[in-house]
């Protein structure tokens, strides 16, 4: 194992992180906010990356079809908040996982029956395809490098608009005491459509980004969002900081993980033997990872204060 | 028990005794397989609604016992041991321990990490499966034979087959019933409704919370075990989340902490997912809303409809 491999697998352990934590951020905002688990989170981030897909052939222009597609999904977030959310707040976590389970199922349909169930791909344009050089004779491609500048761009964003702004003051008022909040004269309910579609367009942007690595096709949310899962409850939900540490180390462990871990166990176990639980290993490493963090710290490493 | 609930009792399992000879009479088999498939899926329900309406451990990761169930008697198959009573007893004894180990971890938090946990390791099983190349991997494997139990029972016979499923249903649906009313579901129900109190009167909420979890697992194993052999077919795809979310649908749509529930649950899910894919290939465009509005709206689910149901 070379320097320059085992350095390039570590960015691609940091590319996948920060699309993890813009999941992650959304999903956790909401439940810190309205207390809503919204298992459909994983549908936004499809239907962002479809969005993009349809509105880039439509306009021709990257950089259109991706504003486009995120205010799409922007809206779509707050109509889902409007029509069926809304009235999910004041339930318990139950109803509202199988209510989002009833709406997973729909979106993935949905698309299947306006786009086929073929994956669908959505090209990088051409001034992202290039590579940059990292150091001697090591390269890494360059939309790659894009993706972790956004990622942490908007993890800065995220973190000034949230802790030293007044819209995020009364995001966090509105956490803490929605009534207070009210009695003050905010308009609590504007505030929560508004978060949660916001939190969509989060969403929506991991998809947009991955679509060009990953495939765009129906379920594709589902898969991702179960390792946001890993991701919230290694870094204690409601956390925004314990998202972007929790992202970062599950988007790391997984990615090198599966580069390394066959590898490795080929110098301990029998070739055939390695091949075998090498790949069954590595994607069981997140899973083994949340239930060490769980038997040591239950709340999760970054456990929020209060509620 | 009063009278209203000893009738429906009555007519209910009569009408499931006389549908293999009138499925005969009509020349339609496909609908023994249905209500076997409904009876299976009961079962699996069943034990779900022990630790979810009886327990409020709300498991989003059932249908991983559903999965060891039926990969115990598939890769037992595999390799040609088709004994019935060791691959029934291994597919109920590894689920067990399944649940243990899942369980053990689980039960330590409480609320929507508990929901995220229980997907998350489901998830990690079904990711197995599909590495697990030698019985299939991501396409599946066909199963050479049913389980065999020496001449006491063909399953192979699809009316013997139901009616070993219809005594097995019948047994985990009273053996759920008998459970929540013992002084064991007293304090599992006393946990679910308040802890603190619970602890007060001096009862640690966790290890019968584990025995719960331990037993929802083993019959829920059982259940995969019936149900690879009514599939005769291994795949991963029985660990699927959404295979998680529809049990958790089925306890819910017949109603939390009934006895009947589970059975109506099942029976009204797998009857409308059969109607609408029959209607169309998107079926699950319209069962989604239709679930939806099921959470909004009918929030008492369907046992909540028998005559003479009791509260809660």
């Amino acid at each position: 194992m070379t320097l320059g491999l085992f350095l390039e697998q570590l960015l691609n352990g940091v590319q996948f992180g920060v699309m993890l934590f813009l999941m992650a951020a959304g999903l956790t905002l909401v439940f810190g906010i309205m207390n809503l688990v919204n298992l459909a989170h994983g549908s936004l981030y499809m239907m962002g990356a479809y969005f993009t897909v349809a509105a880039v052939n439509w306009t021709g222009y990257y950089v259109a079809g991706v504003l486009l597609g995120l205010a799409a999904t922007l809206l779509l977030g707050m109509l889902v908040e409007v029509v069926t959310l809304r009235t999910l707040y004041e339930r318990d976590h139950l109803d509202q996982v199988l209510a989002t389970f009833g709406l997973i199922l729909f979106f993935n349909e949905l698309v299947a029956i306006l786009w086929g169930r073929t994956a669908l791909d959505l090209a990088r344009p051409e001034w992202l395809q290039g590579h940059i050089d990292l150091f001697a004779s090591s390269r890494y491609p360059l939309y790659r490098a894009v993706i972790i500048g956004v990622g942490l761009a908007v993890a800065a964003c995220l973190w000034y608009v949230v802790t030293r702004t007044r819209l995020g003051m009364l995001v966090r008022a509105g956490a803490s005491n929605r009534t207070m909040v009210a009695a003050l004269g905010v308009n609590i309910r504007l505030l929560y459509t508004f978060v949660f579609g916001f939190g969509a367009a989060l969403a929506g942007l991991a998809g947009i980004m991955a679509g060009p690595i990953y495939a765009v096709q129906p379920g594709m949310g589902e898969l991702i969002l179960i390792q946001v899962f890993v991701v919230i409850v290694i870094g204690g939900i409601g956390s925004i900081r314990g998202s972007f540490v929790g992202a970062l180390i599950v988007g790391i462990v997984d990615t090198l993980g599966r580069a390394f871990l066959k590898p490795l166990l080929g110098t301990v176990l029998s070739p055939s033997y390695a091949d075998a639980a090498g790949p069954a290993l590595a994607s069981m490493l997140i899973y083994l990872l949340m239930a060490l963090v769980l038997a040591l710290r239950p709340e999760g490493l970054f456990p929020s204060r209060g509620s | 028990m009063n009278r209203a609930r000893i009738v429906f009792w009555v007519v209910l399992v009569a009408l499931l005794l006389a549908l293999p000879p009138v499925a005969a009479a009509l020349q339609q088999p496909f609908y023994l397989d249905l209500v076997r498939k409904v009876m299976i899926f009961a079962i699996a329900a069943a034990s779900l609604n022990l630790i979810l309406g009886y327990g409020g451990m709300v498991s989003f990761g059932h249908a991983a016992y559903l999965g060891i169930g039926g990969y115990a008697v598939g890769i037992l198959a595999f390799y040609g041991i088709f004994n019935g009573w060791l691959q029934w007893g291994v597919a109920i004894g590894a689920s067990a321990l399944v649940a243990l180990a899942i369980g053990a971890v689980s039960i330590r938090t409480s609320g929507i990490y508990f929901i995220m946990i229980t997907l998350a390791f489901t998830q990690m099983l079904y990711y197995l499966g599909i590495s697990l190349e030698e019985y299939g991997g991501d396409d599946g494997m066909r199963i050479k034979a049913r389980s065999d139990f020496s001449g006491l029972i063909d399953l192979g016979d699809p009316a013997a087959f139901y009616y070993l499923t219809l005594a097995l249903m019948l047994a985990c649906l009273y053996l759920v019933h008998r459970l929540s009313n013992s002084r064991f579901g007293m304090v599992l129900r006393a946990a679910k409704s308040n802890e603190p109190r619970s602890r007060a009167i001096g009862f640690s909420p966790y290890a019968y919370r584990l025995a719960a979890f331990v037993i929802a697992g083993a019959m829920c194993g059982l259940a995969g075990a019936l149900f690879v052999n009514h599939t005769a077919f291994l795949t991963p795809e029985f660990m699927h989340w959404t295979r998680s979310g529809e049990i958790m649908f089925m306890v819910i749509l017949g109603g939390m902490a009934s006895t009947a529930g589970p059975l109506l649950g099942a029976l009204a899910l797998l009857v409308v997912e059969t109607l609408l894919a029959g209607w169309t290939e998107h079926w699950q465009v319209v069962l989604g809303p239709l679930l939806v509005l099921s959470v909004l709206f009918f929030r008492r689910g369907l046992a909540g409809l028998i005559p003479g149901a009791k509260d809660g």
